[in-house]
């Protein structure tokens, strides 16, 4: 167990001394650069593609060979935003973002204070307590799928936002409490040290020491549960209905085995992924250093 | 310290969420959601439901004050959720899409609502107007009808007439199997990148194994021979299920193994195919206004070589949960999506093309519609009214169904040798070895039933 800080998803970037590592020689630099835009397009392609399927009619969608310059059109936005269709995904993505939301509020309310236990003053024993966090996530949530909705059935709470609020709660608290631990264990103890000799309380010492250090670490938290919490679709489409259904429940909504439904699917992902874009964009520099903590020590 | 502090921090925290869950709990609805006159209704995606969707409120809701919250998901979703549904009648859903092949076994289970009451007391409606199979097929065991279709389908065979006149070949009206193999020879490659024939290689029961199933019945074979015993390897399922992956492997469409009825549909909008078998709904894609094949498809019957007919039968239809506390409003509903008013109501709003058509009798005598559907038509009246659910094939079988064996057992057996097929067509392996191994899993099947009955 004592290998717990080494699988936590920070990157060990730091050189064994501490030292910034040298600059690289110019040109492998270039190279490594080329390969780093090479890497990340690869991964963008799929997006792109997304997009601009989105953009073109759906028999123009459905060719094969693909038609890349087929006239572009809003057909898919229209018919997801269900303009003359008496459909409307207002609801659904406020469910989503209710959901997603809320259960992020509530993850770090629990996580902060449990890794904060975990960490600057762990309880005994801390290493076997992060483990029984984790074993909760390996159960699959397939297999547990049944159980639940035979709970929820009982207690009145199929369809009902608050259940999905309470289950990605639960989904996403070992991960927060995970990532919570490692970057609260960046906080050096000397400055923590310092700050109780200078006579700062408990309080003073988290608002004005802790909470600087580790608040890029809060944001990709906060970040990655509101990711997990916006995109699943197993446990939601399980278990809403006609009140309580998510955005990915009404995007798989558009898929139909008798017809097209491409350009639809396409332009109904790319609006569904657009808060997450939009929070991604919007953390991003805090996102940077948090994944990157410890590096500039 | 700490140790006093966080049982009651956690303590705290407890109670703000058991309090924040209770004090909401409301906000979701339960089961009686959504008022008396809201009804909640599940159904499968598919275009004729979409349309439906767009004209409730203005000629639905308006009317009976009746208003419908619709959950619309793909079809093996829907399937998946509503038999979570209704096995747990869990009642968050008043009606439910279920097709002739779940109604029967659902009924069984009484976990829908028969709707003979109904119907007898609503004179509008017309049951006699509903064709005769399709009241067959959706009446359970004891004879009562639990199921109103939305519309109906068989199968058939739809070739580009331009294109066999251009070769010179007749297409007989009730081709053999034998007859389309040697056409879809000569047409193949009839124009570029134009596949001889198009048939379904995607693996699922409800994909591959719909058309493949109706080849068998009319090449002798069947799943399960009336006790019980697997036939899936038998030389009749063999030589069938054979000469299917060798139309398809030598005449049919590229990446057949993955083509299902909408990439079949794409392939004979875009002229890849010259040939395709499959629901007789598809006309009325082929036959849309923007269709480019529009105007140059024929229809006939589907192809047989030991049965006179081979057609399949389907239909979407509409049943009332059990456990649904709104089943008058929900019956209103039903009388309304199934009617004959509602199908005019489609021709005038949306176009004729997009008419729920093949479940009423009216609707081909209905001059609008047949002006639309003239080419498609009367194939499609006449293949519904010789499928026959109860005798298809050449032996008698121990459960009723077409395209499917009316077990629940049956979609996950097929969907397994669909696999095994699928990959034959994709050439991965032989059809012996995959009819072997759907023995297998027959039998294992076939075994539960022969106990039962013994019993």
């Amino acid at each position: 167990m004592s290998s717990v800080t080494d699988v936590a998803p920070v990157p060990a970037t730091r050189t064994p001394e501490g030292t910034p590592r040298r600059p690289r020689k110019p040109r492998s630099g270039a190279l490594l650069g080329l390969l780093a835009w090479l890497i990340g397009f690869l991964f963008v392609v799929p997006v792109l593609w997304m997009v601009l399927t989105s953009f073109h009619s759906e028999e123009d969608a459905a060719t094969n060979p693909p038609s890349l310059f087929a006239p572009l059109t809003t057909e898919g936005y229209q018919s997801f935003f269900g303009v003359g269709a008496g459909t409307s995904p207002w609801p659904a993505l406020a469910n989503s973002l209710t959901a997603s939301v809320v259960s992020t509020i509530i993850v770090l309310l629990l996580a902060i204070p449990a890794a904060y236990a975990l960490s600057i003053k762990p309880v005994r024993k801390w290493t076997d307590v992060m483990f029984f966090f984790l074993s909760t996530r390996m159960l699959p949530i397939v297999a547990g799928l049944l159980p639940i909705y035979l709970f929820a059935q009982w207690s009145g709470l199929l369809d009902n936002i608050w259940l999905l609020i309470v289950l990605y709660t639960a989904m996403n608290l070992p991960i927060a409490v995970w990532m919570m631990r490692s970057f609260l264990a960046e906080v050096p103890v000397e400055i923590l040290e310092a700050a109780s000799m200078d006579g700062a309380g408990l309080l003073l010492t988290l608002r004005s020491v802790v909470a600087p250090i580790v608040l890029p670490g809060i944001a990709a938290t906060s970040l990655i549960c509101f990711i997990f919490s916006w995109n699943e679709l197993l446990l939601a489409r399980t278990l809403t209905g006609t009140v309580a259904g998510t955005a990915p429940v009404y995007l798989t909504g558009f898929v139909t085995s008798q017809g097209l439904f491409l350009a639809q699917v396409c332009a109904a992902s790319f609006v569904v992924s657009l808060p997450v874009l939009i929070a991604g964009f919007a953390a991003q520099d805090k996102l940077v250093q948090g994944l990157s903590l410890g590096a500039v020590k | 310290m700490h140790r006093r502090v966080r049982p009651a921090l956690a303590a705290a925290t407890a109670t703000a969420l058991a309090v924040g869950v209770g004090g909401c709990a409301g906000w979701g609805g339960g089961p009686t959601g959504g008022g008396p006159d809201t009804i909640n209704v599940l159904m499968v995606n598919n275009p004729q439901m979409v349309d439906l969707q767009q004209l409730t409120a203005e000629h639905f809701t308006a009317e009976t004050g009746i208003s419908v919250n619709y959950t619309v998901l793909p079809e093996n979703d829907v399937r998946d959720k509503i038999s979570q549904e209704f096995s747990s009648q869990a009642g968050q859903y008043d009606v439910a899409t279920l097709s002739n092949f779940e109604i029967p076994i659902y009924a069984r289970s009484e976990w829908i609502a028969p709707l003979d009451d109904y119907v007898a007391a609503d004179a509008e409606f017309d049951q006699d107007d509903v064709l005769g199979p399709l009241t067959a097929s959706l009446s359970g065991d004891d004879g009562r009808l639990y199921g109103e279709p939305f519309y109906g389908e068989s199968s058939f065979l739809m070739y580009r007439a331009d294109v066999l006149d251009a070769a010179g070949i007749q297409m007989p009206a009730n081709p053999t199997w034998q007859e389309v193999a040697d056409i879809a020879a000569e047409v193949d490659g009839a124009q570029p990148g134009m596949a001889g024939i198009c048939l379904r290689g995607q693996p699922g029961w409800g994909q591959l194994f719909a058309p493949l199933t109706t080849v068998v019945n009319t090449f002798g074979g069947t799943w399960f021979t009336e006790d019980w015993e697997p036939g899936v390897d038998s030389p009749e399922f063999r030589e069938a299920t054979q000469f299917y992956v060798d139309l398809v492997r030598e005449h049919g469409e590229v990446g057949a193994p993955q083509a299902g009825f909408t990439e079949c549909l794409n392939n004979v909008v875009q002229s890849n195919a010259a040939m395709w078998y499959d629901a007789t709904s598809a006309a009325g894609s082929l036959e849309a206004a923007d269709s480019p094949v529009k105007g140059k498809m024929g229809y006939v019957a589907a192809p047989v070589v030991e049965t006179d007919s081979s057609g399949w039968l389907y239909a979407w239809s509409w049943s009332i949960q059990q456990a649904s506390a709104k089943k008058d409003a929900a019956w209103e509903f039903i009388s309304w999506a199934s009617s004959r008013e509602y199908e005019e109501l489609v021709g005038e709003e949306l176009g004729w093309s997009k008419v729920p058509a093949g479940k009423r009798a009216s609707t081909y005598e209905n001059p609008d519609y047949l002006a639309e559907a003239s080419a498609f038509a009367e194939p499609t009246l006449a293949a519904i009214e010789s499928a026959d659910p109860n005798d298809a094939g050449v032996q008698p079988r121990p459960a009723p169904g077409i395209q499917f064996i009316g077990i629940p057992e049956f979609p996950d057996l097929a969907t397994q040798v669909s696999q095994d097929v699928s990959s034959a067509i994709a050439g991965r392996t032989t059809v012996d070895e995959a009819l072997e191994r759907g023995q297998q899993l027959a039998e294992d099947v076939a075994e539960r039933y022969r106990e039962r009955e013994s019993k």
